[in-house]
């Protein structure tokens, strides 16, 4: 009796839990559904910039800034990471490798306010000194390079030390240099698993909200350089959200739920090749 | 083994030049954690008492303190462990004992989860001004701070659980049908509580993800930074207070950075406690 009764509640605790995903969705949808029944998608693409006051919704300097600001910190995050990984695993006495890797798990765990706010009262000043205004594209990039470096690192470290142990075996055997070793052998076998953690990377990267807007300037425009201000998908939503009624406010859902299939796009692309992996 | 592989290898001289590359970037990370924290604690050190941690803010946050900023950010804490921890250790144990890992309802309910966890958290706070603070009504009150938080916390909140039961050993279970316990039985009275420490890991990295959140917050629980009189009010976390105070009141850099001082002491502190009870239970098994 308590065996069926337990089965039908825990039943019913799982399909909350998976139907909040479709609620999320839902409500998206809902609220950006009267904007895009109103405004065409190719205006999002074609207005003569974003000015939604005036009914002029680009949304292509964002995309651009947000696109700018994840390659720019995983070009710089994917070195370091892997770098990480292959010290904690390969070069690092025992205690040191252990030491390392809890560093990198506690900088996993520090908030991006408090990033955006060392970014805010030590990199944009530091930048401004090289380049005015400081508040700038390069200022988002390092410090989403800090944020999604310990999910690279952490995920290539699993992913090395899921390579079985006889690759290595064979490789040294071989006569293979240490460094021979985990470019020929051990770094391809890693590959799948690498890739999925620099592509969750990224997923990190284009959704971050708060560090980049306290760092970036906010400026909604195409950069031309590194030291150019930007303003991404996400930190728009967080700048508007406050005052944004009717169809701009229909926008900024849409722009959400643009971030949030994107996310999906590649969370199941990285599930899809961890799976392979495994199978 | 490692040893002689060593002897082995030939420090070529492409291998140094790896080598030291890899030390680099590696030093030049643990620079960076060193750096981000020392600046944390110089800039804010001075400005920590008792006082300042009791005390509510006055002049938009330049002086007083983050007492009021505390309890609400505790009460957002609260609402959303209420909500979100029947959920996700209902869901794991459903996951974790009851169906196969191949079974369709399995794999959907973890691909949902999973998506889940990618969900940016701006997202989260557009879904929960729509659904929790206007549709149900609740307005910019810490009950929807508090739910959205919840829905943020599931994913991570269910795979730590279902790990930690997965975890354990086949024979509990055998044993315990075979002594003729009940399944309910078995669950309450064995499985968890061997997988206390688990769950109780996981529940940290919980709390630690919900002080951590900022963008999910600003459109649901709100800015006001008095002391909240009951859920239904607006009330300010820590981490919004911080984003508050450096971007939109000048002069508020100081106490900014007391209180993100407070909020990464916090923080590391119940992250060093959550791996230490993971990392203690697995140093426990291999014995």
């Amino acid at each position: 009796m308590t065996d069926r009764l337990l089965r039908w509640v825990l039943r019913i605790g799982a399909i909350t839990s998976a139907l909040i995903m479709l609620l999320i969705l839902f409500f998206l949808l809902l609220e950006s559904w009267p904007a895009l029944q109103q405004i065409t998608l190719t205006r999002f693409f074609t207005d003569p910039s974003w000015h939604p006051l005036e009914a002029a919704y680009n949304l292509l300097p964002m995309l651009s800034g947000t696109l700018y600001a994840s390659i720019g910190a995983l070009l710089l995050a994917i070195p370091l990471g892997i770098a990480s990984a292959l010290f904690i695993v390969y070069y690092a006495p025992p205690h040191l490798a252990l030491l390392y890797q809890r560093l990198i798990e506690l900088l996993a765990g520090i908030p991006s306010v408090v990033f955006g706010f060392w970014g805010l009262i030590t990199l944009v000043p530091l930048i401004n000194q090289l380049h005015p205004p400081g508040a700038s594209l390069l200022a988002g990039i390092l410090i989403l390079t800090l944020m999604i470096l310990p999910t690279i690192t952490l995920t290539a470290h699993a992913a090395l030390l899921a390579v079985p142990d006889e690759f290595q075996r064979g490789a040294v055997a071989l006569g293979l240099s240490r460094w021979g070793v985990i470019r020929g052998v051990m770094l391809p076998a890693a590959r799948t698993g690498i890739v999925a953690g620099i592509i969750l990377a990224a997923g990190r990267a284009i959704g971050e909200t708060m560090a980049v807007l306290m760092v970036t300037g906010n400026v909604v425009q195409h950069a031309t350089s590194l030291y150019d201000p930007i303003r991404t998908l996400a930190a728009n939503i967080a700048l508007e959200m406050a005052y944004a009624m009717g169809d701009h406010r229909g926008v900024l859902f849409v722009s959400g739920l643009l971030l949030m299939l994107l996310v999906m796009l590649l969370s199941g692309m990285a599930a899809t090749l961890s799976n392979k992996h495994h199978a | 083994m490692l040893e002689t592989v060593n002897r082995i290898w030939r420090s070529g001289y492409r291998d140094l030049f790896a080598q030291t590359i890899i030390y680099i970037a590696v030093a030049f990370v643990c620079v960076v954690f060193i750096w981000i924290l020392s600046d944390l604690i110089r800039g804010g050190i001075a400005h920590i008492s008792w006082d300042f941690l009791i005390e509510s803010p006055r002049d938009a946050g330049r002086a007083g303190g983050i007492g009021s900023i505390l309890v609400s950010t505790l009460l957002l804490l609260l609402v959303a462990l209420v909500v979100a921890l029947p959920l996700a250790w209902t869901t794991a144990i459903l996951l974790a004992e009851y169906v196969p890992v191949t079974s369709k309802f399995g794999i959907t309910v973890r691909y949902s989860l999973q998506v889940l966890a990618g969900v940016p958290s701006i997202v989260f706070g557009l879904f929960g001004n729509a659904f929790f603070s206007i549709y149900l009504g609740l307005g910019f009150s810490i009950l929807s701070g508090g739910l959205t938080l919840a829905c943020m916390l599931l994913p991570i909140l269910v795979s730590t659980a279902e790990a930690g039961l997965r975890a354990l050993p086949d024979s509990y279970r055998l044993s315990a049908a075979a002594l003729g316990l009940s399944r309910s039985a078995t669950l309450f009275q064995l499985l968890l509580p061997a997988a206390a420490p688990t769950l109780a890991a996981g529940l940290l990295l919980g709390i630690g993800r919900a002080l951590a959140e900022t963008a999910a917050l600003l459109f649901t629980s709100g800015y006001v930074e008095r002391m909240p009189g009951s859920l239904l009010d607006s009330g300010r976390a820590l981490a919004l207070h911080i984003f508050d105070l450096s971007m939109n009141v000048p002069g508020g850099d100081a106490p900014a950075n007391a209180s993100a001082l407070v909020l990464v002491a916090l923080l590391l502190g119940i992250n060093i406690f959550a791996m230490k009870l993971a990392y203690g239970l697995q140093r426990k098994r291999i014995i």
